[in-house]
């Protein structure tokens, strides 16, 4: 039977409408379960002592893989014994995480058996994070969740565990099979995800569209955005109901009382100036249009993404260390994205090529491209400049040259400059 | 056990996708027409085909058990065919594709009392958010109990549509940002104001000094005889607080109860909607950790949607309202006081300094 712990700090956290992770983790540890249990006793302690207990990991892992696994003690053992290992194992989600009650089963069967029965669903990158491992069973836990068909995510200087969006799955704006290019990425890349070998981290994220709901340009050094390049399709008898009002705005977003105001919410909010509302037609002048999703958002039965569809990449977002955060950089404005993406594929090799050669440690594909210029970056990926690249072309004069790019070369002879300049 | 183990598999991936789908996401796949949104947290989408499903957004936990996510597994078998889905910011998701079973699975959801309808539309939804004292080791606060008393506060506005637009809170519980918080309508980020406090009698029998050296990304480290022992010093006027070291060299803690607390930061966004993604700049700078319901930070929190609501024009994001009444105006109008740690002085600071002559008072 599992000790527990007064945790009167905690039980203010079972108060309130919203679901509360105290109340539930008290179930399991009335249940029996030793760690839960110990986790609350020693969340208690951290939360009187405002500071953690929780000690660094250590090197702790599976065999074969170099990654997948987080290690952690608590620095309160004596206390706190149910938790004194409380090693993570990251398991690569299905795409879009979606779940099959039964196949799912199998991991929380694992996990209750060998494990804390605590888990993330799910972790900031996208697996699962089974929350609390003693070191002996990382082995066995390893073992049979890929005897069930289930894998271990990345860490460490990997591939992290590519994420997508729900996409065509239940998502009428999805312009590229989202789901699809994870896992088809995720399959190809298994060795680069479970055995680091890079300068740091590397994340792959693919948005539908350009409203980014797994925020992939904020969050992935390579975002996949689907977009489109011909014209945004308009149903004018859709237009009409909404101008009439009889179709809520924003998909009902506001609710389902209210009405499009085809001036103010539509017309007046686009970033370009694009859209014109004229003797009940609306129209579009695509050629301005930056496909920045609002219109649609707005009236989603009235309009659609074009049909020649395919993605924006994004590259080298990350979080604030070392030079402040940064967001993706464009880099390739429109490419197909159909399987098996061969063309993407090889963009990619020559990416991390190029950031295998040149990264230093611990440095983003960002940084890097940061430190030796986005030209080197695009030249090493056969990429030409476009102005798209840029929100403005440089406004400093120091314009570098390479010797071959000016007539003559860098090699001059003084004296033929004295001939014509008295010294 | 060794024979288990003996047994294992490598590289195998995740399951494929499809496994994961039920027959109407199957035969819909790619066909959806459009989706509307019936009522908070439950959303209709209408197929090509001329199917429909009912998808019930919940909130959870992202921190659960196995005894929540079996409960979550029965309602999905009784209602969904045994399928659901988890969304990016962590809610629940069940899906129907029979109408009729609508109301009965409301009614399912209102009993298990832990699976709130909410966070469509024009609504603060779940907020995304990283581990804190519950498993990491350089956390400045905790995660899953600032979230839930934020979110017990925010209730209100998670199941109605009542704002402006859209309100993406996500927390970090240190300046890493496993979350990547920095594009959040609103963020919470631990914050440390202490440089890490060396302990010279054990740090060269517990670290190796180049690489903790090495592990400072401003270069604050420098290794240093103290009392004969081989340690190291810190630069504290270089130091950031950012605990690098401490990932390296667990002899350099640096959490501190009256240094530690939360840093508040507004307006970014990652959709391209209307304006461009932006960044979450720095609305409060310090709020003192305070377990077990952090009273302040909620009620800053709450002040900021509430002006938001009040002030912004429909559609309008809290950072695309910020820009447009101007930084000096969202000062005034949320009461928070400007202070010399909202000015940039660090790299590229002065992109961010006034030059113009226009301002408002
Ligand atoms: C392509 C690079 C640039 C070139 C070729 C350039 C050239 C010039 C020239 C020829 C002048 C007129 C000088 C005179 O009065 O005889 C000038 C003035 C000035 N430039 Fe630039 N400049 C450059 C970039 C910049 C930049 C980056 C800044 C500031 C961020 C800047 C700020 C000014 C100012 C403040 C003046 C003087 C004020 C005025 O006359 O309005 N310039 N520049
Ligand atoms: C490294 C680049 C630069 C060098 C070597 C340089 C050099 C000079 C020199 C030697 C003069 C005096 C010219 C004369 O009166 O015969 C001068 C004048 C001037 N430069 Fe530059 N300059 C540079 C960049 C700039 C830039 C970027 C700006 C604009 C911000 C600028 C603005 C001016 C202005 C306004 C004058 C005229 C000052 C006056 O007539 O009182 N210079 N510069
Ligand atoms: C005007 C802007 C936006 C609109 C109209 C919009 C629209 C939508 C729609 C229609 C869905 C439902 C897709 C589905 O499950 O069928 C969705 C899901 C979602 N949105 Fe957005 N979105 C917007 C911006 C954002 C932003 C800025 C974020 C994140 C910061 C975001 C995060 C999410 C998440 C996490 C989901 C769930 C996606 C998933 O389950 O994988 N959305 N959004
Ligand atoms: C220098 C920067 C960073 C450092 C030193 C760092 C360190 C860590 C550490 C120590 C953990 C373990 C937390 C635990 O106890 O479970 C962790 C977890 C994690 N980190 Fe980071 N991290 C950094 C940046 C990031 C960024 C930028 C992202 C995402 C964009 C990220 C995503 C994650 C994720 C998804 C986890 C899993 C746990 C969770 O979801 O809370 N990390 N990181
Ligand atoms: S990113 Fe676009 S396609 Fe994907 S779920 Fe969001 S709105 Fe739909
Ligand atoms: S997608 Fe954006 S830019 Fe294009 S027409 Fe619509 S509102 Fe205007
Ligand atoms: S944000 Fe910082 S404290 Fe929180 S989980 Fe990540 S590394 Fe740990
Ligand atoms: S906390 Fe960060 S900046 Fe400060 S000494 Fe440690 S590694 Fe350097």
């Amino acid at each position: 039977m599992a000790k527990l712990h007064d945790t009167p700090m905690l039980d203010e956290l079972e108060k309130g409408p919203w679901p509360s992770f105290v109340t539930d983790i008290k179930k399991l540890a009335e249940a029996g379960n030793e760690p839960c249990a110990d986790l609350l006793g020693q969340l208690e302690l951290s939360y009187k002592d405002k500071e953690g207990h929780w000690k660094h990991g250590g090197i702790v892992g599976v065999l074969g893989y170099g990654g997948g696994v987080i290690g952690r003690y608590s620095d309160v053992p004596e206390l706190f014994p149910g938790v004194e290992h409380f090693h993570t194992l990251r398991v690569n989600q299905p795409a879009s995480k979606f779940y099959k009650t039964e196949r799912l089963r199998e991991v929380t069967e694992i996990w209750d058996r060998r494990g804390s029965g605590m888990l993330n669903m799910h972790g900031s990158t996208g697996d699962m994070v089974l929350l609390g491992a003693f070191t002996e069973e990382l082995e066995p836990i390893f073992a049979e969740l890929t005897q069930k068909g289930w894998d271990l995510g990345g860490s460490g200087s990997a591939l992290r565990t590519p994420s997508c969006c729900v996409g065509k799955a239940r998502c009428e704006y999805a312009c590229i099979d989202t789901q699809d290019i994870c896992y088809n990425l995720t399959m190809e890349f298994q060795d680069e995800m479970h055995r680091p070998a890079w300068p740091y981290k590397f994340k792959f994220k693919v948005d539908g569209c350009p409203n980014c709901c797994v925020a992939s340009l904020a969050r992935s050094d390579c975002a996949i955005i689907g977009t489109w390049r011909d014209d945004i399709r308009i149903d004018q008898e859709k237009v009409a109901a909404y101008v009439a009002g009889d179709i809520a705005a924003n998909g009902g977003g506001h609710g389902l009382d209210d009405k499009v105001d085809i001036k103010a919410d539509v017309i007046d909010l686009c970033p370009t100036g694009c859209m014109f509302y004229e003797d009940g037609k609306l129209t579009i002048n695509n050629a301005e249009c930056t496909r920045c999703m609002h219109c649609i958002n707005v009236m989603p039965q009235a309009l659609r993404p074009g049909l020649d569809k395919g993605a924006s990449i994004l590259i080298g977002a990350k979080a604030p260390i070392l030079d402040g955060a940064q967001m993706g950089s464009l880099i390739i404005p429109f490419i197909k994205m159909e399987e098996p993406y061969d063309e993407f594929k090889e963009f990619v090799e020559k990416m991390w090529d190029w950031w295998d050669e040149n990264g230093k440690n611990r440095e983003r594909i960002g940084e890097c491209i940061q430190r030796l210029g986005l030209s080197a970056f695009i030249e090493a990926c056969d990429l030409d400049p476009i102005p798209q690249m840029v929100k403005e072309p440089r406004s400093n004069p120091y314009i570098f040259y390479k010797e071959d790019e000016v007539p003559g070369g860098f090699e001059r002879d003084i004296s033929d400059y004295r001939k014509k300049h008295a010294r | 056990m060794a024979e288990i183990v003996a047994n294992k598999l490598t590289d195998i991936g995740p399951p494929k996708y499809d496994e994961m789908w039920p027959e109407v996401i199957k035969k819909n796949y790619g066909k959806w027409l459009y989706h509307e949104i019936l009522e908070p947290g439950v959303l209709v989408h209408v197929s090509e085909t001329g199917d429909k499903v009912w998808s019930l957004r919940c909130a959870a936990t992202r921190l659960m058990t196995t005894m929540h996510l079996e409960n979550i597994c029965k309602i999905a078998d009784q209602f969904g065919g045994g399928f659901f889905r988890f969304t990016t910011r962590n809610n629940v998701e069940f899906i129907i594709d029979d109408e009729s079973k609508l109301e009965p699975l409301k009614k399912a959801l209102a009993d298990n009392g832990q699976l709130p309808l909410g966070g469509t539309g024009a609504s603060v939804t779940n907020i995304v958010h990283t581990q804190g004292w519950v498993h990491c080791h350089t956390p400045a606060i905790d995660a899953s109990g600032v979230v839930k008393a934020v979110m017990d506060e925010l209730f209100d506005y998670f199941n109605s549509h009542k704002l402006p637009a859209q309100v993406r809170i996500s927390l970090a519980c240190c300046l890493n940002m496993c979350g990547a918080v920095h594009c959040s309508d609103i963020s919470i980020l631990g914050v440390h104001r202490k440089p890490p406090v060396i302990e010279h009698s054990h740090l060269d029998k517990m670290c190796e000094i180049p690489t903790t050296i090495a592990a400072c990304p401003t270069a604050a480290i420098k290794p240093a005889k103290v009392d004969d022992f081989k340690s190291v010093a810190v630069n504290a006027d270089r130091c950031m607080f950012c605990g690098n070291c401490y990932t390296m060299c667990p002899a350099m803690p640096l959490a501190d109860a009256e240094g530690d607390g939360i840093a508040l930061w507004v307006g970014g966004k990652v959709s391209n909607s209307k304006s461009m993604p932006m960044f979450s700049k720095l609305a409060v700078p310090y709020i003192p950790n305070e377990p077990p319901r952090w009273p302040t930070t909620v009620d800053t929190i709450k002040k900021i949607v509430e002006v938001y609501a009040g002030d912004a024009m429909k559609y309008e994001r809290v950072g695309e309202w910020a820009q447009r009444i101007g930084w000096e105006k969202f000062f005034e109008k949320t009461g928070i006081e400007f202070s010399h740690h909202h000015i940039d002085d660090y790299r590229f600071a002065a992109t961010t300094w006034r030059t113009s002559t226009q301002f408002k008072w």
